[in-house]
């Protein structure tokens, strides 16, 4: 898995490419919540992104919990169909907002405040 | 005469519980079941499934120690798969092996659930002399 991170505006948004498993789940949760920790919203972009598992899944809900804690939002970006899958079975499709792409959430971030996260 | 399907071992991989090696075993199932005929989101959830029960003893079972090792078969007894892993851990308590409500957004406790979800047997059986645990989880093909 390889990372980067770019801002735009309030926003940071980190872009992972490969698999996002047990061995670099960790790593995922510390860049939201260093993100979220330089109170910038973080778009989490999985375009390059063809597996997640639970651990995976696990720390985008701890960005998540933290990003509620710091009146923040974390969104996703460009969920592949294999990774869609995932958090279909899990129903993490109802808690994160998915986004085809950055402007598009931006442009929600726009319209709704705050637009990135629900709560069942 | 109704006769019994003869179970064909079609892999066996022993390796470090690492998490390190999740890649490379998730590759070598997608492999196996590619050989098998099966495709998309059979594979895709078969493997997730594997993987998900392999990180299990990783996390739980060796407690991130990878001194341990881990053993993986795969057989198929006419149109079902058998995936077997195999550690040397303490027993498990089976009692306490269950997913949870999905109605709690918190983190963890996914993995079983998955499993559940994807494969149609997911159980504990008597393992080999010798070893700690043996988690036999079947799924029926569905690419015959």
């Amino acid at each position: 898995m390889e990372s980067d991170s770019r801002t735009e505006g309030a926003y940071d948004i980190v872009a992972y490419t490969g698999e996002i498993d047990f061995h670099h789940s960790a790593k995922v949760r510390e860049d939201i919540i260093n993100n979220l920790d330089k109170g910038q919203h973080v778009l989490v972009d999985l375009y390059g992104v063809s597996y997640l598992d639970s651990s995976g899944i696990a720390s985008l809900v701890q960005g998540l919990q933290h990003a509620k804690n710091c009146e923040l939002t974390v969104g996703l970006v460009g969920v592949r169909d294999s990774v869609r899958k995932v958090l279909e079975l899990t129903r993490m499709d109802e808690v994160f907002t998915l986004h085809d792409s950055v402007a598009e959430a931006m442009v929600a971030k726009k319209q709704h405040r705050p637009p990135d996260q629900h709560t069942r | 005469m109704v006769g019994t399907a003869a179970s064909e071992q079609l892999f066996e991989h022993r390796f470090p519980a690492s998490s390190e090696q999740l890649c490379s075993v998730r590759q070598l199932v997608r492999d196996v079941l590619q050989a098998q005929g099966c495709g998309g989101d059979f594979v895709d959830t078969t493997v997730l499934a594997v993987d998900e029960a392999t990180c299990n003893i990783m996390r739980h079972g060796y407690c991130g120690n990878a001194s341990g090792d881990i053993i993986l078969q795969i057989l198929r007894t006419g149109g079902t798969l058998t995936f077997r892993l195999i550690d040397y851990c303490p027993p498990v308590e089976t009692c306490k092996i269950k997913s949870r409500d999905l109605d709690e957004v918190r983190p963890g406790g996914l993995g079983v659930y998955l499993i559940q979800q994807i494969m149609d047997t997911m159980q504990f059986e008597k393992p080999p002399e010798g070893a700690g645990n043996m988690l036999v989880m079947t799924r029926k093909l569905d690419c015959e």
